[in-house]
């Protein structure tokens, strides 16, 4: 089932008991799209360019829709943790729980249009930019079903029509390739920008300081965004990095350092940025992040933090909580509507892993297809090569 | 030989139906050459070009030119081979004007005439703008088309590739320029990883029609680190294709068959055959990726070679003839995917192979090639395949020294006496 971006068709039906008043306060469906405005957690602070304000407006039916995308986004992950360990999910598999409000927040504040690269932690990403869970499911385990076919697996997830290059292995690879999806836009003219995302380890990468320089000179439409989660698979941040404020390091290029946990600072950054990225070429976004789980699956992710702090930030600053306070606070549902929700998300992962496991493993044919696109006669062969035997006349 | 020859526009394409005995279509050809048409000269046509110049030289033109040595090697041995392509065009009476030009500049020929026919073609490199290009292949693009499609990049081998290579997935065609073939090196995660494999991960969601060219090989006493053949490093990224230009017409005709190709494509050009001249047809040409060129047929042995060597063999030809000995010489081209058929067809016939490459001897194109003739063709093999490659060892400075790490004719003489004995 697509993700959905407004809530409102999912809405169950209002209880008689509220009255039709416009007040914000009121639970009728008239003021589902009435705005409300949210206060950021904390301030922004920027680096060489004014950072924007601190209010943020959104309306019930958006505080509904990030709800539920990001608990869908939770459970899908930790369906994906119950895969892994059941053996189905084989290899490296890179879970995002905790940073769903980067991929919420940030879609919420673009179009299709505009395009987002990322690197291995790339399940979330992919479901907001217009994915289904049977495709993340189906590629996780193999699976011809899967979005590529089951042949990119857990770090390989791309969606072109929805604008997300992927999913990348390569630590770092896929800031270049943001940036030449910048030029590409630039080349074309037409008025999108590029979300080339990274995290905090991938952030002493060379490469990145290259395109980011190629970035500035030419103008290009980058926005560069480090998910900084503070551990770069076990190292902490201060451990690897001189500075580790990396919105201050692109020196010449603004920068703005956004609570990566609250999902209306990253839309307001977003926002901010692509407006700024159009007029004037790349600015660095840096998400204040964490994950609860290890960098992957193989590793627990309490040897080189406690335990401790992960529940400290579970309680303190846990995207989906925040969600659940303002929905309550601003009665806009109530404590079992949104346990529902939960549920019926939690049935919603469940039928599309069962659907998954009912796709079939790719044909052995399929090895050898789309190495080369066809076109020009070349067709890959593998070692044992009786196909490749030439016919002489 | 097939010569399968993919034109655009006013040119039809056709192959050979079957392969001719060379010897026997000389005489008809050079008669129907004496027979002046109404029209003018008339030109044989040929994938290889190398009737082009016999018929040349047959034909008592004002317009006729110096021939530059290579030229003279070529045409020196060439036995007129016209093969039925050509017969079919005498039949035709076809004439085409021509014009002479270095290799450096068919290159760019063919690069402006892709520039121009596809606005989504762009050039990124270092000092490919303003400067014009180190081996001046770009002069004059950045003035014609502009800074956004002739792009002056930093010197970032690593990101100016990546770069290339997103804007690929969006549907961009860019062509990138490594200044010399070893910078590549530096960009050899990005080729490796994004560039092979990005049309394999995504299921076949993102095509990288992407052009990687650069000079490599050997040249005049650069040192080691600017003498690199990366050829034996790339050739076992899955998902890219390999080709190797040695003469300005086929620089041109791959040049713009890779751009167009939907493939990732690496095309290794040569530092010293830069200013190689020849004459190339005026209409629009292309040639095929995957083919090899037959440069000059023979009976007695088959020696396969590319780039900068394929001299070295029609030098060392030359003294073969001289001793008796009769060699097929195939330029491969084609690195990788190896154009088998041909090959294999050569083989059939001779029984017996050369390889001579200017790749290292360790895990070079010659080592791989030799493993796919021994796999496919074994049978019809009368003695072991001989591969002479340039040796192990990074390229000295000393002139003495840097010549005897490649190979030379008069090594490959005595391995062609060997292997005929």
């Amino acid at each position: 089932m697509a993700l959905s971006r407004s809530g409102s068709n999912l809405l169950k039906p209002i209880s008689p008991f509220f009255s039709c008043a416009p007040s914000i306060l009121s639970r009728s469906i008239s003021s589902s799209n009435d705005s409300i405005t949210v206060e950021t957690s904390i301030p922004f602070t920027a680096h060489n360019c004014e950072p924007p304000s601190r209010s943020v407006t959104t309306s019930a039916a958006e505080l509904r829709s990030f709800f539920r995308d990001m608990a869908l986004m939770r459970r899908m992950e930790i369906a994906a943790d119950s895969l892994y360990k059941a053996k189905l999910i084989r290899g490296f598999c890179h879970l995002y729980d905790g940073q769903e409000a980067v991929a919420v927040g940030m879609e919420a504040a673009i179009t299709r249009k505009d395009c987002i690269i990322t690197a291995y932690r790339d399940h979330c990403t992919f479901l907001s930019r217009g994915g289904n869970l049977v495709e993340v499911f189906a590629e996780l385990m193999g699976r011809r079903a899967g979005m590529s076919n089951g042949k990119g697996g857990s770090m390989h997830f791309y969606r072109k029509e929805g604008g997300f290059y992927g999913g990348h292995g390569i630590v770092g690879a896929q800031v270049p390739l943001g940036c030449g999806l910048a030029f590409a836009q630039k080349y074309s003219k037409d008025e999108n920008v590029t979300f080339a995302m990274y995290g905090d380890g991938a952030a002493n990468q060379g490469q990145l300081f290259e395109a980011l320089n190629i970035a500035a000179l030419w103008d290009l439409p980058a926005i560069l965004v480090c998910e900084n989660n503070h551990y770069g698979m076990g190292t902490a941040e201060w451990r690897a990095a001189k500075s580790p404020a990396y919105y201050k390091r692109g020196d010449y290029v603004p920068g703005l350092k956004v609570d990566g946990m609250d999902a209306f600072a990253v839309k307001q950054a977003c926002k901010f940025a692509k407006e700024h990225a159009l007029k004037n070429g790349p600015i660095i976004l840096e998400m204040d992040t964490y994950r609860y789980h290890g960098h992957s699956m193989s590793d627990p992710g309490s040897t080189y933090r406690t335990r401790d702090e992960i529940s400290g930030v579970r309680q303190e600053r846990d995207p989906i909580e925040r969600i659940r306070k303002l929905l309550l606070s601003h009665e806009i549902s109530t404590e079992t509507e949104l346990k529902d929700i939960e549920k019926e998300v939690r049935k919603e992962v469940d039928n599309a892993i069962s659907k998954a496991k009912e796709s079939e493993m790719p044909d052995p044919s399929e090895l050898f297809t789309n190495v080369y696109v066809k076109g020009f006669g070349v067709e890959a062969y593998g070692a044992d090569r009786k196909e490749l035997r030439a016919t002489l006349p | 030989m097939a010569t399968l020859f993919q034109g655009v526009g006013a040119v039809t394409p056709f192959s050979a139906s079957s392969s001719l005995d060379s010897n026997k279509l000389l005489l008809p050809s050079r008669k129907s050459l004496s027979i002046s048409d109404s029209r003018g000269s008339i030109f044989v046509y040929r994938s290889d070009a190398l009737n082009l110049k016999a018929a040349t030289r047959l034909q008592l033109s004002p317009g006729h030119q110096k021939r530059s040595p290579s030229e003279d090697l070529l045409l020196h041995q060439s036995r007129g081979s016209f093969g039925a392509f050509g017969l079919y065009l005498h039949c035709l009476r076809i004439a085409y004007p021509w014009h002479e030009l270095l290799l450096f500049e068919a290159l760019r020929e063919g690069l402006e005439e892709e520039m121009e026919r596809d606005p989504r073609v762009c050039v990124m490199g270092e000092d490919v703008g303003h400067y014009g290009g180190s081996y001046k292949v770009t002069k004059g693009l950045a003035e014609k088309y502009g800074d956004l499609r002739v792009l002056d990049t930093p010197i970032a081998e690593n990101s100016f590739t990546g770069m290339g290579i997103g804007a690929a997935m969006t549907g961009l065609r860019p062509i990138v320029e490594g200044m010399n073939m070893g910078f590549l090196l530096l960009a050899f995660n990005q080729i490796s990883n994004n560039c092979g494999m990005l049309h394999y991960t995504s299921g076949g969601q993102f095509t990288i029609p992407i052009v990687i060219r650069g000079p490599g090989g050997v040249g005049r006493q650069l040192g080691a680190e600017h003498s690199q053949r990366l050829e034996s490093y790339f050739q076992s990224i899955p998902g890219i294709q390999m080709v190797a230009c040695s003469t300005p017409y086929n620089a041109k005709g791959l040049m713009k068959a890779a751009i167009r190709s939907e493939n990732p494509v690496i095309l290794f050009e040569h530092v010293l055959l830069y200013n190689l001249k020849e004459r190339i047809p005026d209409e629009e040409y292309v040639l095929s990726l995957e083919e090899a060129e037959m440069v000059r047929p023979g009976e007695h042995i088959t020696i396969l070679t590319y780039s900068r060597m394929r001299y070295h063999v029609m030098q060392a030809a030359k003294t073969l003839v001289n001793k008796g000995y009769d060699p097929e010489v195939i330029d491969i081209r084609s690195l990788k995917p190896f154009d088998l058929y041909t090959i294999g067809c050569s083989v059939k016939k001779t029984h017996r192979v050369l390889i001579v490459e200017e790749c290292m001897r360790t895990g070079g194109i010659g080592a791989s090639l030799t493993a796919a003739i021994t796999e496919n063709f074994h049978d019809y093999l009368d003695a072991p395949i001989v591969c002479l490659s340039s040796q192990d060892v990074p390229t000295p400075y000393a002139g003495t020294l840097e010549e005897w790490t490649v190979v030379q004719p008069a090594q490959i003489v005595s391995a062609v006496e060997q292997l005929c004995q």
